[in-house]
């Protein structure tokens, strides 16, 4: 007599003995505390209930629309978020129930399968960092940038001034200046040279006693590689803190790494890793820092204890920093973070491996390097004369946004435009060549470029 | 010992190491493509100065090993494909595998963020989808649907109602938080820059109106109030203390976490309310993996819509899709690119299998379980608070601890009759909190075995409470120790290994 649904595993005689053993005769009189002038007397506007296949499609229809990498076009697009090849085992093994539809590990005796995958996430984030310290995850490299601003802050008290290079993805400054409008720093942003990389002569002008951070991307913005030693310089001479930001995660396996280089927190992007670029999310934040700066931390931490028969175990640690211990006092509002991405990420390096990994990126940097080299001639040379990893600043003398469309007419989605967010770079945008983007794509761009550019 | 025991009864994939223990030299789980183009010496495209040393401490491991030990450590997992998950407040409910399906179509896991408009109208199409769905769910015009998870949801609506304020040209220094919220509304307050102001619950759980009226002053900026609140209780003066906070130019902030318990019987929007979050990963079926990805879309107001985060998705007059930043009054960008797509599309799967009519019933039916189980666990284990449950119940310790057997005992033991345990010691204003919430993907069955574990334990607490004290005895691990791990914080292997 009531309508079943597959979710709901409610039958008739079911529904009668708990009314039944409740001591009611409907639910609606479970609903009695709700006012009666807020009570729907028709149910929600909503299309459904849809069957599966009602549901693929749906939900085929609108994917189809859409013109992606790999089924209707060659992408080059990158700009912080940057196409990888994604071996199968990775999709199966998050897609197992038991990492699938499991919560945050609050009960370490049921959940050593997510805490021990997490320990060895932040174990891997500590390498290719080069901290002794990573958290179980953020929820995307920007939020992670804006943390990290708030940790210096924590650490570094009653100073204001937050120096952040122009040079960083531009969705990670605005996501910062949102987060701290209303707390008592203020953004001074250094520009770059004449060589793509943050103005360093600026950077160290800008840096006093009043400074909280400086902070500094590499590979930037614009793809050039920037020695992560001049903001460590600055902030050191003047007590603040070094931030280093990685949009490009895979870059970690092949440049020197911020903590090799003196910076005290290391934070971005690591959705390279083994993760979809599902247009925008969900991605995967880290963030790793020196020893002494754990219990500021924001976000989860697994560490390693045993039980009390003395077996290894893993369990959430230095909890009295979160908000449902210290609620108005915690570190961050942080409760939760990205785990099933930080297990993907834990999956794709394990595969790969020490020469994996270190192989993965100089496929990735051959092919930039050779594509970059091969379009000069084809009258797109680059911006910036400066190294780079898979990701390069092009300059063209036609009009950007015509270009892009004309490339896009060709099935090319060739790059993404500076000049949106750096209007004295009108004349150029960015091209990102991975591994996923084979010869014959490098080919087809070269040969577009001869005929548009 | 028998011919049929073997000399180790404990199965050696059940002690699996680390991956940095298993790494053997010479082992890949790859197979790379060639690079296909000519290739230079990689120090002489970089400068030696800009590479890093050899990354000794990565793991080497073939496919095999890899699918093996995530396997084996999938097994140390308690999940809701198992059985009944009841923690309270964080809505453990059934994850359709069609989700899972339509979130990989490749059209929307292989687009760019970054693509022109025009190239990815089928996103486009379908983040408004989810927002018309989430509107009429809500009853308030617009949804932001960028924050990445109720916390950043809380933080992007207070935001939004400083920005309010701004606009008005108002400094206002206080937000009300009742005593019973989640720690996450005090710290987004906070983080916003505002001071917390606490609200004590009166004895039936819920606001108290002469508090709130005595409260809710001109310096206060509006009112943190979860629907129904955390003791899983019906605010059910939500419309008398929405008047007071509007009659002092305040703001109702409703912490959505709840909305599983009245979606489709009432909106939001009809309470009085001017902002809410919705964790997508509670309500709407977004698994939680392990604690995310989820997401926490903002529902407001109009008097809030000119402050909405930017890009937001706008339909042009002939039926076209943009991504507009056109927003003056914006609180402005909260993450990088748009929004967690994924999670989007999930939830929006998820709301169409439904339909209007399955939503109310989701309500109905987590509302009839919850009361189910309260009504069988009642007496045996005291009840916090009198007043009506909707999607969930608060039970204590109190009749335990008379034996000496705590909440954390209680838990414990679920484990060994095959439970995961509830959420404990939360809402703090009750002593040994046990907070339950069955959902309505629970069957009948599955709640009778719960209770008859449950009952069990009351039982056991009183003629055995040691046995309490050392559980769980059939978990791959036992109790751990919390404290050491805090004290000497071990976090990764090589702070281990050197």
């Amino acid at each position: 007599m009531h309508k079943a649904h597959r979710y709901i595993p409610l039958g008739d005689t079911d529904r009668q003995e708990m009314l039944d053993a409740i001591g009611v005769s409907s639910t609606d009189q479970l609903f009695a505390s709700l006012p009666e002038e807020i009570l729907l007397d028709h149910p929600l506007a909503i299309a459904g209930p849809l069957s599966d296949q009602e549901l693929r499609q749906h939900f085929h229809q609108l994917q189809a629309a859409n013109r992606v990498a790999g089924r209707d076009v060659a992408s080059f697009l990158g700009a912080g978020a940057y196409r990888h090849d994604v071996p199968a085992a990775v999709d199966h093994l998050i897609q197992r129930g038991e990492f699938l539809t499991v919560y945050t590990p609050y009960q370490p005796e049921m959940s050593q399968g997510t805490l021990q995958a997490i320990f060895e996430f932040q174990s891997l984030i500590a390498q290719l960092t080069g901290l002794p310290v990573a958290n179980a995850s953020m929820y995307e490299g920007a939020s992670a940038f804006a943390e990290a601003v708030l940790m210096a802050a924590r650490l570094v008290k009653k100073r204001h001034k937050v120096v952040v290079s122009r040079a960083i993805h531009p969705h990670y400054r605005q996501t910062l200046a949102t987060h701290i409008a209303n707390l008592d720093l203020e953004i001074v942003e250094v520009g770059f040279d004449a060589f793509g990389a943050t103005d360093a002569a600026a950077l160290a002008a800008a840096v006093d006693g009043d400074t909280v951070c400086v902070a500094v991307q590499s590979p930037n913005y614009f793809g050039v590689i920037e020695p992560w030693t001049a903001a460590a310089d600055a902030a050191r001479a003047h007590g603040a803190i070094s931030i280093g930001v990685v949009t490009e995660a895979l870059s970690l396996a092949l440049l020197r790494s911020p903590g090799e280089a003196g910076i005290d927190i290391a934070c971005g992007d690591a959705r390279s890793f083994g993760l979809p670029l599902g247009y925008g999310g969900p991605y995967l934040g880290f963030f790793a820092a020196r020893d002494e700066a754990k219990r500021a931390m924001p976000g989860r931490l697994v560490g390693e204890t045993v039980d009390v028969d003395g077996k290894r175990a893993w369990v959430l640690t230095l909890s009295t920093r979160e908000q449902h211990i210290r609620r108005e006092k915690a570190t961050s509002n942080i409760c939760t973070n990205v785990a099933l991405c930080a297990l993907a990420a834990t999956i794709y390096l394990a595969l790969h491996g020490r020469r994996g990994l270190v192989r993965l990126a100089e496929i990735n940097l051959q092919r930039c390097a050779s594509l970059a080299g091969r379009l000069a001639s084809a009258g797109l040379s680059r911006r910036f004369a400066s190294p780079f990893f898979n990701e390069v600043a092009l300059r063209s003398s036609k009009s950007v946004a015509g270009l892009l469309e004309s490339f896009e007419g060709a099935g090319i989605l060739a790059g993404v435009p500076l000049g949106p967010d750096y209007p004295e770079l009108a004349d150029s945008f960015l091209v990102a060549v991975t591994e996923s983007n084979p010869p014959e794509e490098l080919d087809a761009f070269l040969r577009a470029a001869s005929s548009l550019a | 010992m028998s011919d049929t025991t073997i000399a180790h009864p404990e199965r050696h994939w059940k002690n699996e190491g680390l991956l940095f223990d298993l790494s053997r030299p010479g082992r890949i789980g790859v197979q790379l493509p060639a690079a296909g183009v000519e290739e230079a010496p990689v120090t002489e495209l970089l400068p030696p100065g800009l590479l890093r040393g050899d990354l000794e401490d990565l793991p080497e491991l073939s496919e095999v090993d890899v699918v093996r030990h995530f396997s084996r450590l999938s097994r140390k997992n308690y999940s809701l494909d198992l059985g009944l998950y009841p923690l309270g407040s964080c809505t453990m409910k059934y994850n359709p595998r069609i989700n899972e399906e339509t979130a990989r179509y490749a059209g929307f896991a292989d687009a760019h963020p970054l693509q022109p408009d025009r190239t990815v109208q089928g996103n486009l199409a379908l983040l408004w989808q989810i927002e018309q769905a989430l509107i009429e769910a809500t009853g308030l015009p617009r949804v932001s649907l960028h924050p990445s998870a109720g916390a950043q949801g809380e933080y992007v609506g207070i935001l939004m109602i400083k920005a309010a304020l701004d606009a008005r040209g108002e400094k206002r220094r206080y937000v009300l938080i009742p005593d019973s919220a989640h720690g996450t509304n005090p710290a987004s307050a906070s983080l916003a820059g505002f001071e917390v102001k606490e609200l004590v619950s009166n004895a039936q759980g819920t606001l108290d109106l002469a508090e709130v009226e005595r409260a809710m002053t001109e310096d206060v900026a509006g009112l943190m109030l979860t629907q129904p609140n955390t003791l899983g209780v019906f605010e059910n003066h939500i419309l008398d203390i929405a008047r007071i906070v509007h009659g002092k130019g305040g703001f109702v902030y409703c912490d959505g976490a709840n909305f599983n318990a009245f979606v489709g019987k009432a909106k939001p929007g009809r309470m009085g309310i001017d902002v809410m979050h919705i964790n997508l990963h509670k309500t709407f079926t977004q698994p939680h993996g392990g604690g995310g990805p989820g997401a926490g879309p903002v529902a407001v107001a109009e008097s809030l819509v000119p402050h909405l985060p930017v890009p937001t998705v706008e339909r042009t007059a002939d039926g076209r899709y943009t991504l507009s930043t056109d927003r003056p009054l914006s609180i402005g960008r909260v993450r990088s690119f748009g929004t967690s797509f994924g999670v989007m599309v999930r939830s929006l799967t998820y709301i169409l299998a439904m339909g209007g009519e399955g939503l109310a019933k989701v309500a109905e039916v987590s509302v009839l379980n919850a009361n189910y189980l309260r009504k069988r666990l009642e007496g045996a284990y005291h009840l916090a608070y009198q007043s009506p449950s909707l999607h969930e119940v608060v039970l204590s310790d109190k009749n335990q601890s008379a034996h000496g057997v705590s909440t954390l005992d209680i838990a414990k033991r679920l484990m060994d009759y095959g439970f995961h345990p509830p959420t404990i010691y939360f809402p703090l204003i009750v002593s040994g909190a046990l907070m339950i919430e069955p959902t309505e993907t629970a069957a009948k069955e599955e709640l009778d075995r719960f209770v008859d574990a449950m009952l069990a334990i009351a039982r056991e607490a009183e003629e055995n409470p040691d046995l309490l004290h050392g559980a769980p005895f059939d978990t791959p691990v036992r109790r751990l120790d919390e404290a050491g791990a805090a004290r000497k914080p071990v976090l990764t292997w090589m702070a281990r290994e050197k």
